[in-house]
C-alpha cells in the first residue's frame, strides 16, 4: 500500500466530478441531436422543391450554365472541410480531416492544386497548427448552422468558380467533405464534388404521379436557372452543415457516454482498492494490539517469575 | 404530394430555407414575379417563375383569411393545383416589426452606393414594411 487511504478517495472525488461533467455533456448532446434532427428535418422541403424545379428546366431545356460547365483542363480545386468548433467529440473532427487528405492526395495525383476552405474551428487549428494556406475559414456555428452562414460559404465558393481560369483565385472544382449523419451510431465522413453540378434525378426513379408537368418558364429557361443554381448550391452546403451538426452531436454523445462509463468503472475500481487499503490499516492496527499486548503479557509473566 | 394533385383545392406551400412558413388551401395566391404580379388560380398551367422581393398574398379557401408574407426573391412553381413559392427568407406579415424593418430600411438606404447588397437590403425592407402594413391596415385581417 504505497499510496494512502486518503489519497485514493481524493481521485475517487475527482473522478466522481468528472463523471458529473461528462455525463451533463452527454445529456446535453443528446438533447441537441434532437433539435439539429428537426432543423434538417424542416430544412427538407426547401431542398426537395428545389431539387424538382432544377430538375424540371433541366429537363425541358437543354442545360449550359456556368455552373454545370465542366472545365477541359481542371487545374485548381476547392476543398471545403466541415468540423466541429469543439472537440470533446471523439474522432469526428479528425475522422473529417483525414477524409480531406485523402481526397487532397487523389485531387493531387490528378494533377490538381488545391485551394482549402475551413468551416469549424478545429480545421482552421489544424492548418494554421502546421502553417499550412487556406483560402477563407469559417467558425462559431457547428452545432446549430443558419442558412445565412451556408449562403455566405456557398457565394464565395460560387465566386472562386465562376472566375476564368488564370485569374486569382480561380478554382474549377469544388468538394466538400462533412460527415454524413447515417444513424444515432453511425456517422462517415464524406466528400462530394458539388461543383460543376451533375443534375442528377433523384436517387430512386420517380413514379407516374412524380412525372414533371410540362411547365412554362418565367421570365426564361436560362434565366430561370440563373436562379436557381446557385440557390440550389447553397441549400446543398446547408444539408451538409444540417448533417455535420447531427454528426457532431451524435458523435459527442457517444464520446461522452463512454467517458462517464469509463469513469463509472474507474470509481468502481479505486472504491475496491480504497477499501483494502482500509481493511488493511485496520489489520495491521489490530496485529499491532495484538502484538502490544501480548509483548506486555509476556512481559509481566517474566517480571512475576 | 402527388396524391393532392387531383384535389380540388390549391395546395400551397410557403417554403423558407430553413423551414415551412405556411402551408395549407387556397382560393388565389397573388405574387410579384420579376416581368410583374400574377394570380394563381386553381388549373393554372404549369409554371416556374422567378419571384421579386415583395409580398406574397394568399387567400385562404373557403375564408376571408388572407395570408401575407415578405419574400426575398426566389420562386414560384405551380404544377398539377400545388404552389410553392420558395425563398431565401419568408416572413409572415403578423411577425415583422414595422419600426424593425424601417430602421433596416433606413439604414440600407443609408448604405445606397457603398455596395451591391444595399439595394437587395432596400427592396427586401420595403417588401416588409408593405406586408406588414398590409396586416395592420387592411380590413381582410388575417389570423392564422
Amino acid at each position: 500500500m504505497a499510496v494512502s487511504l486518503r489519497e485514493y478517495r481524493a481521485r475517487i472525488r475527482s473522478t466522481e466530478s468528472m463523471k458529473k461533467i461528462t455525463r451533463a455533456m452527454e445529456l446535453i448532446a443528446a438533447s441537441r441531436i434532437i433539435k439539429a434532427q428537426q432543423r434538417a428535418q424542416q430544412a427538407a422541403p426547401y431542398a426537395r422543391e428545389l431539387t424538382r424545379a432544377v430538375s424540371a428546366v433541366a429537363t425541358f431545356s437543354n442545360v449550359d450554365h456556368p455552373l454545370t460547365r465542366e472545365e477541359e483542363n481542371p487545374k485548381r480545386a476547392a476543398v471545403l472541410v466541415i468540423t466541429s468548433d469543439r472537440g470533446l467529440a471523439g474522432a469526428y473532427s479528425s475522422s473529417v480531416i483525414k477524409e480531406a487528405e485523402r481526397l487532397a492526395e487523389r485531387l493531387r495525383d490528378e494533377g490538381k492544386e488545391i485551394d482549402w476552405f475551413l468551416a469549424g474551428r478545429k480545421a482552421e487549428a489544424y492548418f494554421k497548427f502546421r502553417s499550412r494556406d487556406f483560402v477563407e475559414s469559417w467558425t462559431g456555428f457547428s452545432d446549430q448552422p443558419g442558412y445565412d452562414v451556408a449562403a455566405e460559404i456557398g457565394k464565395a465558393l460560387i465566386d472562386a468558380f465562376l472566375k476564368e481560369q488564370g485569374e486569382e483565385g480561380d478554382v474549377d472544382e469544388v468538394h466538400v467533405v462533412y460527415t454524413r449523419f447515417r444513424s444515432m451510431l453511425v456517422q462517415e465522413p464524406t466528400a462530394i464534388r458539388l461543383l460543376p453540378l451533375e443534375v442528377v434525378e433523384g436517387e430512386e426513379p420517380p413514379g407516374d404521379a412524380e412525372l414533371l408537368p410540362l411547365y412554362e418558364f418565367e421570365p426564361s429557361p436560362s434565366e430561370v436557372l440563373d436562379g436557381l443554381l446557385p440557390q440550389y448550391v447553397v441549400s446543398r452546403i446547408f444539408y451538409s452543415l444540417l448533417q455535420a451538426a447531427a454528426s457532431e452531436l451524435a458523435a459527442r454523445q457517444k464520446a461522452m457516454k463512454a467517458a462517464t462509463d469509463n469513469a463509472d468503472e474507474l470509481i468502481k475500481k479505486l472504491t475496491r482498492i480504497a477499501n483494502q487499503a482500509r481493511q488493511a490499516g485496520i489489520t495491521q492496527e489490530i496485529s499491532e494490539i495484538v502484538g502490544g499486548v501480548n509483548a506486555l503479557a509476556d512481559a509481566q509473566a517474566a517480571a512475576n517469575d | 404530394m402527388a396524391d393532392r394533385a387531383g384535389a380540388e383545392a390549391l395546395h400551397v406551400e410557403l417554403v423558407a430555407a430553413d423551414r415551412t412558413v405556411w402551408s395549407g388551401d387556397a382560393a388565389m395566391v397573388i405574387a410579384r414575379t420579376t416581368e410583374g404580379d400574377v394570380g394563381v388560380l386553381r388549373d393554372h398551367a404549369p409554371t416556374l417563375s422567378l419571384l421579386a422581393p415583395a409580398v406574397v398574398e394568399i387567400q385562404v379557401d373557403g375564408t376571408e383569411d388572407v395570408v401575407v408574407a415578405a419574400v426575398d426573391g426566389g420562386f414560384l412553381s405551380v404544377a398539377n393545383n400545388r404552389v410553392s413559392v420558395l425563398s431565401e427568407h419568408i416572413d409572415l406579415g403578423d411577425d415583422i416589426h414595422v419600426d424593425k424593418a424601417k430602421a433596416e430600411l433606413e439604414e440600407a438606404r443609408g448604405l445606397l452606393g457603398s455596395n451591391d447588397e444595399a439595394e437587395r437590403r432596400i427592396r427586401r425592407a420595403e417588401a416588409r414594411i408593405r406586408a406588414a402594413e398590409k396586416v395592420s391596415g387592411g380590413s381582410l385581417t388575417s389570423s392564422h
